[in-house]
């Protein structure tokens, strides 16, 4: 048992035309025992930049509180909004995982903080595998907010389903230039 | 005269099984991070070095990124590709760009090949193979084109034609039938296509597309998938949702762009007593 | 140092040998109301390198059976081989072929055979059932079976199984308003190499097949039921 799959959880974020979508599901678990159906993992940085956070829980609450720190460290000293290729890199060297932010623009960083800026989506998470097949399989480009909420939400209740270690609910939000949607969706709580 | 040492116990030795257990169930069965398969490439011709590098990241048996640049930038003449573990080629390379930069400040001219080699050798050496980086940098300085291989370990080679990762087999195979001292750039480069193309087409842990840079004495040029023989075909057909497909509960939207009304009170006449 | 070149040669060394191997690949089954899509590459790889690019893994039993093997190569080889083996000795015996579901059940008892020394394959197996209806059987290596629409097995099973579960089975999608799933799909919805083997029933229609690219029958009457597969080519990295 990796200490990746020890209490569980998943993350994908998508392109689509003038907007980008970042889903996770919402289950905290202790191995095969589920805890709770209502453990975020998508942290808004600013405005516009949502990070999605799968892993060991505990490190999942710190990284949250380090970022918030480190952003806010950021915008004092340069008065200004950070600006998500620049938390990327911020990220990156902090070492961690997967956010969705605009100028439609995701990216991902393995857990030693590898970068993975993608142009169609990116993904992590216990349910990886089978969100790049569902991904690779529905997604395609400039999908309008409408059409990209369907989308990422199909590929997430459909990965999560086949992952037993992910599932107990979705949140998705969608990001455009002038506002952000987010939505709980309805799927199966096994 | 050889005595059975106070160490040894008769029969099988099983110390090492229950740490191994041990240090599995604290999770050490390390997570997995890497782009182990790679494969990367370099060569010398008449006028400088011609560096290439397929496109394939891999997470074990899982693509990870379909075009990711392996290629990283050392200075303006000097470039290095990395294969092993992602995250450290790219910190690596990053760190050992920065300390280049600050060599040329503080010195005053073009730093050397061998100093980026020297550099990244002793960083490697320092961390005991920890740090799994395995390079090929190659670039133009004035003492001429430099060609280096740099294990993890940090042991290094120079050689006119050099390949790293786990399609270098393939690839040194290319080198190996068709490569000649003095080559044309046109020649060379062609011989590059060939090598990375053989590691894409025969190593599963390189795929995608061909990325290739060629350094002269003045000029440094970045090929950027030069050659793209994986396009994705189209699919046969789409998975657009019609709109409500999915079931969701809650829905909150927030607007970023905030309306106010102002309303305008009668204007007073300015005091000026 | 005399000790310890004499510990080396005291110390008892394990040695293990292990029979099997992986040699990668995915092989996909869906089944209709009255046809049966059987689909496998065609690349057999060990570890990093490649040995073929051209090893089928789908093989046609009968004229209504076709059966996809995937894992180790050698054992998969040779399971087919000795399962159209009792093919012939049944068709020997009874002047007929056997029924779909028989055959599923002659390989759960095959493979439970090798309870304790495993052919270490996943089998899937396509075609159709005496009723004239698509079927699709799906089998773990020791010979725990099912029937299922849709089954997906090998190196991109995780992969595309939950893609599956969604267009085939409509998970997790709310029909439009007034609408309903349909029961069936349709045939038409539905780098080396890639092989599809499609089983249709008696008298079922074509359902444009004919003008599938690189179609090719394999059964030469149009009495009872057909078989065309369908070869590609797939990225080749």
């Amino acid at each position: 048992m990796s200490i990746m799959e020890y209490n569980g959880g998943s993350v994908v974020a998508m392109v689509g035309k003038d907007c980008v979508a970042i889903a996770s599901d919402l289950r905290l678990g202790n191995q095969a025992l589920g805890i709770s159906s209502n453990f975020q993992k998508i942290f808004p940085v600013t405005d516009r930049i949502f990070l999605g956070l799968p892993g060991l829980a505990t490190d999942v609450t710190t990284l949250r509180e380090t970022f918030r720190f480190r952003v806010n460290m950021y915008t004092i000293k340069e008065e200004r909004e950070i600006e998500p290729e620049t938390f990327a890199h911020l990220v990156s060297s902090t070492l961690y995982e997967p956010t969705g932010g605009f100028r439609p623009f995701i990216a991902a960083t393995d857990l030693i903080g590898c970068l993975n800026f993608a142009k169609d989506f990116v993904v992590a998470g216990t349910a990886s595998t089978k969100l790049y097949g569902t991904a690779e399989g529905l997604w395609e480009p400039d999908l309008d907010p409408e059409q990209l909420f369907e989308t990422i939400s199909q590929t997430m209740l459909n990965a999560v389903d086949r992952d037993a270690y992910s599932g107990w609910g979705v949140v998705v939000h969608v990001i455009e230039k002038d506002k952000v949607t987010t939505r709980t969706l309805k799927g199966r709580m096994d | 005269m050889a005595t059975v040492s106070v160490y040894s116990s008769p029969g099988f030795d099983f110390s090492n099984l229950t740490r191994n257990h041990f240090l599995a169930e604290k999770g050490l069965p390390l997570p997995k991070a890497t782009s182990t398969g790679t494969t990367i490439v370099g060569c010398v011709f008449e006028d400088g070095i011609i560096l290439g590098a397929d496109t394939r990241a891999t997470e074990g048996p899982i693509v990870a990124d379909k075009n990711c640049e392996k290629i990283h930038y050392i200075t303006e003449s000097i470039r290095c590709c990395g294969a092993g573990t992602a995250a450290d080629t790219e910190f690596v390379t990053n760190l050992i760009s920065s300390n280049m930069e600050m060599h040329a400040l503080t010195h005053g001219r073009k730093p050397r090949v061998v100093t980026a080699m020297t550099m990244l050798k002793q960083y490697l050496f320092q961390y005991q193979g920890h740090v799994g980086a395995a390079l090929v940098l190659g670039g133009v300085d004035s003492t001429g084109p430099n060609l280096f291989t740099i294990a993890p370990h940090g042991s290094t080679d120079k050689l006119p034609y050099v390949t790293m990762g786990s399609g270098s087999l393939a690839a040194m195979a290319v080198f190996e039938s068709n490569w000649r001292a003095n080559m044309s750039r046109a020649d060379a480069l062609q011989l590059v296509k060939d090598a990375i193309s053989a590691g894409i087409f025969n190593d599963l842990g390189s795929g995608s597309n061909v990325d290739a840079c060629i350094i002269t004495a003045n000029n440094t040029e970045m090929l950027r998938n030069v050659e793209m023989p994986n396009e994705r075909v189209q699919k046969e057909r789409t998975y657009l949702f019609p709109k409500g497909t999915t079931a969701w509960k809650k829905e909150d939207i927030r607007k970023l762009v905030l309306t106010e009304e102002v309303t305008p009170l009668a204007v007073e006449a300015m005091d000026t007593t | 140092m005399p000790d310890m070149v004499a510990l080396s040669r005291q110390q008892p060394q394990e040695r293990q040998f292990n029979p099997y191997s992986e040699n990668g690949g995915t092989i996909l089954a869906i089944s209709g109301a009255d046809f049966s899509v059987i689909a496998g590459d065609t690349r057999q790889s060990e570890g990093y390198s490649i040995q073929t690019r051209y090893a089928p893994k789908v093989f046609r039993l009968t004229d209504k059976a076709v059966l996809a093997v995937n894992g180790f190569a050698a054992d998969g080889n040779m399971f087919v081989k000795q399962v159209r083996q009792r093919l012939e000795w049944y068709r020997h015996a009874h002047a007929k072929d056997m029924p779909l579901r028989a055959i599923a059940r002659l390989i759960q008892t095959m493979l439970y055979a090798r309870r304790f020394f495993p052919y270490y394959v996943y089998n899937i197996l396509g075609g159709i059932e005496d009723d004239g209806s698509g079927a699709v059987y799906s089998f773990d290596p020791v010979g725990s079976y099912e029937r299922e629409s849709c089954r997906a097995a090998g190196a991109a099973q995780s992969l595309v199984q939950p893609f599956l579960d969604n267009q085939i089975y409509f998970k997790n999608q709310v029909p439009q308003p007034g609408m309903t799933h349909p029961k069936h799909l349709p045939l038409g919805t539905v780098g080396d190499g890639l092989e599809m083997f499609v089983v249709l029933a008696k008298g079922s229609p074509l359902y444009g097949l004919e003008n599938f690219d690189g179609v090719q029958e394999m059964t030469s009457t149009h009495e009872g039921e057909r078989i065309f597969v369908v070869r590609r080519n797939l990225k080749r990295d």
